[in-house]
C-alpha cells in the first residue's frame, strides 16, 4: 500500500537538493548527444560557403570522393528534397543561393571523422560572387519596421506625446548606445547523432527541445512527428542556441538519408560563430526626459538590428522599456535591416539583455544630471500598475530588490562624485542597474506512475540543459505527491516522453512543473480511490496544461531584480576589472536555492563577459565573423570571477502557477552590463556606451 | 586530416639531419601551437620530427654564472625553477603571464620562441595572409588588426609574435643556442625574431632545419628591479595587448642602467634601444620616463584600428618604470 501524506505535508521544493543527476555527470556515465555510437556509424563534416553574398555554380567532388573511405558528397545538386520550412535556415543543401559566408554548401560523408574533414577540404565549390553587405549602420536604407519581434511583441508603440514632452522636459538625456554581436558558447558544442531505419529516424541531438525538434525536423523528411524521436538527457549549455532546430541538426539527418548509414555531426566551435545564430548587434538611441527632480515625462527607445537574407528575427529591444518605469508620454521602436549575415538568434534574455544596457545606462545618465541618487531615481519612476498595458503587476518587488542590495553592498556611504577614488592604484567606483524578465508559460503534458514498490516515475519531454531543471522538477513533483524526493523518478529529454515546451524564456520550471503538478494530483486522486492499492503494473494518469494555460491574462508578471557593481580601472591602462557583483532578485518562489544561485551567478558572469569583453567581430571584407575561437572571442576567464554574489527575496505571488515561481535563467544577464557601465562611469568619469568596455574605450 | 609522418630523432643531429633541407619537414615538441596550426590546416607538414625525447628538460648552471636552459624545459617549470626566480624573476613573471596553467604544462621553451603569430587572418585558411601564402595579401591592414603591430610592420604583414617570454629573453639580451647542418651556432635575443619585411612567410633567422637546443640567460652587468606587466583585455588567458619587460637600476635619483622590451606591438619582441639610451644617465623622473617612452614611439605608425596601443605603450612604460623607481 502506497500512503500518501498529500500536498504541503513534505516540502523539498526550497530545499537545496543536490543535482539528482549529479553523480551521472562527475563520473562521466551521463550521456551526451555526441557520446551515441549506434552500429554502422559514419562522420559528416560539412563545408561551408566561402562567400558571403552569390550562388554555387558547380561543385567538384571528385578529389574528395577518391579518398580512402568517403562514402558520399552530398551539395543543392544531390541532396534529398526537403519540405520548405518555415525557417529557411533549415532549408539545408535546397538551393545554389548563399545568404552568408559559413552557410552549409555541402557535406561528405566519411567512415572516419578525420577522412571526412580531409575530403570537405578537397571538395572544390566554385561560387558565382555577389557584392555583400554585412554592416549594421543606424542609417542604412534597407532599414524597416518588421510586423512583430520576437516572439510575438508588436515592433513599436507609443502613448501619450512624447516629442513634445522631449521638448518640454526639464532635463534631457539623448545617447546613442550600442552593443555588438555576441555569440552563444556553450560547454557542449551542437551534436547530432542521426539513425533512419526505413521511416523512422532518431536523432541524439544536442537541444533545448526535444519535441519542438521532433515537430520541427519531421515535417520536413515529409514524416509524421510520431516517426521521429529526439533523445537528449543531457545537454550541455544552450543559452538560446539550442533552442530551436537549426542547420546542423538537419544536415545530420539529410546526410544520413543519402548515405543510407547512421551519422554523426559534431559542430565545431569554429563553425559555432557561422551556423547556431548569435546575438544581434544593436544600436540604441535613448530619450529620457525629466522634471528636475528626476520624475519621468517621458521615455523613447529606437532600437537598430540585423537580420540576414533568409530568415528574419528581429529582436525584442525595448520592450523591458515599454513597463520598467511609469512616464505619461512614451514611444519604443524597432527598426530592421536584412544583411548578408547569418541569422541571428536566441542568446540568453534576448531583447532585455542589451535593452536594459542602454536603458539602465541612460537612467544612470539621468541620475547624474539631475543629481540624484540613481537608487532614488528608480524609487521616484516606480509605476503603480503596467505602463503598458495598465494592468496590475501580480507582484513587483524592484524597489523591494535596490534597498536590500544596497544594504548588502553598502551603497548609503557612496560619495557620487565621478572619477575620484585612488585605491591601490585603480581607480575604483560603484555602479547600480535594474534587472527584469517576463514571466512565461507554455502548455506541456506530463504523466505520473505509482510503481508497486512504493515509487513514483513522472515522465515529460522537458530538457535539462545543466540548469537543474530534472531536480526542481523530481521536488516538485515530491512535494505534491507528499513523499520523499528519493521516491520520484523523473524521467526528461526525450521526445517520446508526454509534449513538452522547451528549456527557453527562463519558463521551463513554470510550464512543465504546472505539468507535473497537475499530473501528480491526478495520481494522488487515481491512488485515493484505490484505497492506496498499487497493482503490480502500477498506476500511471496524465496530464495535459493546454487549457490550463492561456486565456486573457489579469496581470503583469514580470521577475526584478537589482545588480550593484563595484569595477577597478586601471589609470594607465584602462585595464577593467570587476571587484565585486552583487545580484539582489524577486522572481517568486525559489524551487532549490543551490540550483537557482548557479542560474543568477551564472547569468551575472555572463553579463560581466557581456560588460567587458564579448564581441564578435564582423569582417567587412569577407563577411563572417571573424574571431571565431575562444582564444579570439574572450568570456570570462575563472580569473575575471571574482566576487559574484547572488541573494534573492522570497516572494509570495498567488497569480503565477501552482508552485508560485517565475523564471530564474536569464534574469542574472540582465542588467549587468548596466551596471558594471555605471560603475566604470563612477570610477573615472568616462561615460562607456558601447560595449564591450575595453581598454581601447578608456585609454588616453 | 592530412596524413603526415611522424618520426623520433635519437638526438639532435639527427633530428637536423632529418628535417634540413626539408621545407615539408617540422619540429613538435610540446604541440600547443603546432597541433592546433595543423588542425586549422595553417600547417601542413609532411613529416613531424618530435623532439621532446632530444631536447633537454634541464636547467643548468655555466661557469660564468649564466643560466643555461634546455629548449625541452616545460613553461610551467621554468617558471617556477628557483635559480630562474631568483636571478631572472622577470623571466618567470613573463613565463607566468602567458596562456594557462595546462598548456604552460605542455608548452617547451623552445616551443615558446618558435609559435606563429595569432593574427586572425594567418590562422583562416580561407582568407588570404601573406605570411601563411606568400604574395596572397594582407587583409589585416585594411580589416581588424586591433591586436596588431604598431612598430616595425611593413606593407605585406602587420602582425605581432604572441610569446611573453621571449619579450623578457629580448630585455635580458639571452643568447639561444641552435643545432644546424653546419654544426652549432648562437643566435642572441632579440635577433631570433626578425620583423617582417617583405618576407613576413620567416617568423625568425633561422634556416630550414635549425633547430633551439638551449636559451642562455647570463646576469645583466648592473642590478636592478625588474618587472613584466602585461596588458590585456582579460584577466588571464589572454595574448598581450602590449607588454612591457622592464630593468631598472635607480642610484641617487639617476638612472644608471636599464633593459627594456615591448610586447604585442612588433613581429618581434620590440627592444626599446632608443627609450634606454634617453634613460641612461637621467634623472629617474615620471617626466624623463614619459621623455624616453615618446621617444621610442615616435617611430610607431599605427593602423586606424591600434592607434590606442601607442598612448597605451607609453602609459604601461611609464608606470612600470615609476612602479621600479619607487621600490628602488
Amino acid at each position: 500500500m502506497t500512503t500518501l501524506a498529500g500536498p504541503g505535508a513534505a516540502s523539498s521544493v526550497g530545499s537545496a537538493l543536490d543535482r539528482v543527476e549529479g553523480l551521472e555527470k562527475v563520473t562521466g556515465r551521463a550521456k551526451y548527444a555526441y557520446e551515441y555510437a549506434p552500429d554502422d556509424l559514419v562522420y559528416a563534416a560539412p563545408v561551408q560557403a566561402g562567400i558571403a553574398r552569390g550562388e554555387v555554380r558547380a561543385v567538384d567532388a571528385d578529389a574528395a570522393l577518391k579518398l580512402p573511405g568517403v562514402i558520399a558528397a552530398i551539395w543543392y545538386g544531390n541532396a534529398p528534397r526537403l519540405a520548405p520550412a518555415e525557417n529557411a535556415e533549415l532549408s539545408v543543401l535546397q538551393s545554389r543561393r548563399v545568404a552568408y559566408r559559413g552557410q552549409y554548401v555541402a557535406v561528405v560523408v566519411a567512415e572516419t571523422l578525420e577522412n571526412a574533414v580531409e575530403a570537405a577540404r578537397l571538395l572544390r565549390v566554385d561560387y558565382d560572387v555577389e557584392e555583400h553587405d554585412v554592416e549594421l549602420r543606424a542609417d542604412h536604407p534597407g532599414m524597416y519596421r518588421p510586423e512583430r519581434v520576437n516572439p510575438v511583441y508588436p515592433a513599436d508603440t507609443e502613448q501619450g506625446d512624447p516629442d513634445a514632452a522631449l521638448a518640454a522636459a526639464e532635463v534631457v538625456v539623448d545617447e546613442v548606445y550600442s552593443t555588438p554581436a555576441e555569440h552563444n558558447n556553450p560547454m557542449e558544442p551542437h551534436a547530432t547523432v542521426a539513425v533512419w531505419d526505413g521511416d523512422g529516424l532518431t536523432l541524439y541531438d544536442s537541444t533545448q527541445g526535444a519535441t519542438s525538434v521532433r515537430d520541427i525536423v519531421a515535417p520536413l523528411f515529409g514524416l509524421p512527428p510520431g516517426n521521429v524521436r529526439v533523445v537528449s538527457p543531457h545537454v550541455g549549455g544552450g543559452f538560446g542556441s539550442k533552442g530551436t532546430p537549426l542547420s546542423p541538426v538537419v544536415l545530420a539527418a539529410l546526410a544520413a538519408k543519402h548515405a543510407g548509414r547512421p551519422v554523426k555531426l559534431a559542430v565545431t566551435r569554429s563553425q559555432m560563430f557561422s551556423v547556431i545564430g548569435y546575438r544581434t548587434p544593436t544600436i540604441q538611441r535613448i530619450r529620457l526626459g525629466a522634471d528636475a527632480r528626476g520624475h519621468l515625462g517621458v521615455i523613447v527607445h529606437d532600437v537598430f538590428e540585423q537580420s540576414s537574407r533568409i530568415r528574419e528575427f528581429a529582436e525584442q529591444t525595448a520592450t523591458p522599456t515599454r513597463m520598467m518605469y511609469a512616464a505619461p508620454n512614451r514611444r519604443t521602436t524597432h527598426r530592421l535591416v536584412r544583411l548578408d549575415v547569418p541569422t541571428p538568434s536566441w542568446m540568453r534574455a534576448p531583447g532585455e539583455a542589451p535593452g536594459m544596457f542602454a536603458l539602465e545606462s541612460a537612467l544612470d545618465e539621468l541620475a547624474f544630471a539631475c543629481g540624484i541618487d540613481p537608487i532614488e531615481l528608480r524609487v521616484r519612476n516606480e509605476p503603480e500598475t503596467d505602463p503598458e498595458s495598465g494592468l496590475p503587476f501580480s507582484s513587483r518587488n524592484l524597489v523591494a530588490c535596490m534597498h536590500e542590495g544596497a544594504r548588502r553592498f553598502g551603497w548609503a556611504d557612496r560619495d557620487p562624485a565621478p572619477g575620484v577614488r585612488l585605491r591601490d592604484g585603480l581607480l575604483v567606483g560603484t555602479g547600480v542597474a535594474a534587472s527584469t524578465y517576463p514571466v512565461y508559460r507554455r502548455p506541456s503534458k506530463a504523466s505520473a506512475t505509482a510503481l508497486a514498490d512504493g515509487t513514483f516515475t513522472v515522465r515529460i519531454a522537458a530538457m535539462d540543459i545543466g540548469t537543474g531543471a530534472r531536480t526542481a522538477l523530481t521536488q516538485i513533483a515530491a512535494d505534491t505527491l507528499g513523499v520523499p524526493p528519493g521516491l520520484v523518478r523523473v524521467e526528461i529529454g526525450d521526445s517520446a516522453l508526454p509534449d513538452a515546451s522547451l528549456a527557453g524564456g527562463s519558463m521551463g520550471t513554470a510550464s512543465w512543473g504546472t505539468a507535473v503538478v497537475r499530473a501528480c494530483e491526478a495520481l494522488t486522486a487515481a491512488l485515493r480511490e484505490r484505497d492506496g492499492q498499487v497493482p503490480p503494473d502500477g498506476v500511471e494518469v496524465s496530464a495535459d496544461t493546454a487549457r490550463e494555460i492561456g486565456g486573457e491574462r489579469r496581470f503583469a508578471q514580470h521577475a526584478f531584480g537589482a545588480q550593484f557593481a563595484e569595477v577597478g580601472v586601471d589609470p594607465a591602462t584602462g585595464e577593467t576589472r570587476v571587484l565585486r557583483l552583487l545580484g539582489v532578485f524577486a522572481a517568486g518562489r525559489i524551487v532549490n536555492p543551490k540550483t537557482a544561485r548557479s542560474q543568477f551567478v551564472g547569468g551575472m558572469t555572463m553579463g560581466m563577459s557581456m560588460a567587458l569583453l564579448e564581441e564578435s567581430v564582423m569582417d567587412r571584407e569577407f563577411g563572417d565573423y571573424l574571431n571565431h575561437d575562444l582564444a579570439q572571442y574572450h568570456v570570462a576567464a575563472c580569473a575575471d570571477v571574482r566576487d559574484v554574489e547572488a541573494v534573492w527575496i522570497e516572494e509570495d505571488d498567488p497569480h503565477l502557477n501552482p508552485m508560485g515561481t517565475k523564471g530564474i535563467g536569464e534574469i542574472g544577464i540582465v542588467g549587468t552590463a548596466a551596471a558594471v557601465a555605471n560603475a566604470v562611469h563612477h570610477a573615472t568619469g568616462v561615460r562607456v556606451r558601447d560595449l564591450p568596455i575595453r581598454i581601447d574605450r578608456l585609454v588616453r | 586530416m592530412r596524413p603526415f609522418s611522424y618520426l623520433r630523432a635519437p638526438d639532435a643531429p639527427s633530428a637536423v639531419a632529418t628535417a634540413a633541407g626539408r621545407p615539408d619537414t617540422m619540429y613538435l615538441a610540446g604541440g600547443t601551437n603546432l597541433v592546433d596550426l595543423m588542425r586549422l590546416g595553417v600547417a601542413v607538414p609532411d613529416v613531424l620530427v618530435d623532439v621532446s625525447g632530444i631536447a633537454s628538460g634541464t636547467i643548468e648552471e655555466t661557469g660564468d654564472g649564466a643560466l643555461l636552459i634546455g629548449a625541452g624545459v616545460r613553461n610551467s617549470d621554468l617558471a617556477a625553477d628557483p635559480l630562474v626566480r631568483r636571478r631572472h624573476p622577470l623571466l618567470s613573471q613573463a613565463v607566468l603571464a602567458g596562456a594557462s596553467g595546462q598548456i604552460r604544462n605542455m608548452a617547451t621553451v623552445g616551443g615558446n620562441l618558435m609559435q606563429r603569430t595569432r593574427c586572425p587572418y594567418f590562422q583562416d585558411v580561407t582568407k588570404p595572409c601573406n605570411k601563411r601564402l606568400p604574395g596572397t595579401g594582407c587583409p589585416a591592414r585594411a580589416g581588424e588588426h586591433r591586436n596588431l603591430a604598431i612598430l616595425g610592420h611593413s606593407d605585406d604583414c602587420v602582425a605581432t609574435h604572441p610569446s611573453d617570454m621571449a619579450v623578457a629573453l629580448a630585455a635580458l639580451g639571452a643568447i639561444v643556442h641552435v643545432e644546424g647542418a653546419e654544426g652549432p651556432r648562437t643566435v642572441p635575443m632579440p635577433g631570433l625574431h626578425r620583423l617582417p619585411g617583405e618576407e613576413p612567410e620567416r617568423d625568425t633567422v633561422l634556416g630550414q632545419g635549425e633547430l633551439i637546443t638551449a636559451v642562455e640567460v647570463s646576469p645583466l652587468p648592473f642590478p636592478g628591479r625588474s618587472r613584466y606587466r602585461k596588458v590585456r583585455d582579460r584577466a588571464s588567458f589572454a595574448f598581450a595587448v602590449v607588454s612591457v619587460a622592464a630593468v631598472l637600476d635607480v642610484a641617487d635619483g639617476t638612472v644608471r642602467d636599464c633593459r627594456i622590451a615591448f610586447g604585442g606591438v612588433a613581429h618581434a619582441p620590440w627592444r626599446a634601444e632608443t627609450a634606454e639610451a634617453a634613460l641612461r644617465g637621467a634623472a629617474a623622473t615620471e617626466a624623463e620616463f614619459t621623455r624616453a617612452a615618446e621617444a621610442e614611439l615616435a617611430a610607431a605608425r599605427p593602423l586606424p584600428g591600434n592607434a590606442f596601443k601607442v598612448p597605451l605603450a607609453r602609459n604601461v612604460l611609464v608606470r612600470t618604470l615609476v612602479d621600479l623607481a619607487e621600490a628602488s
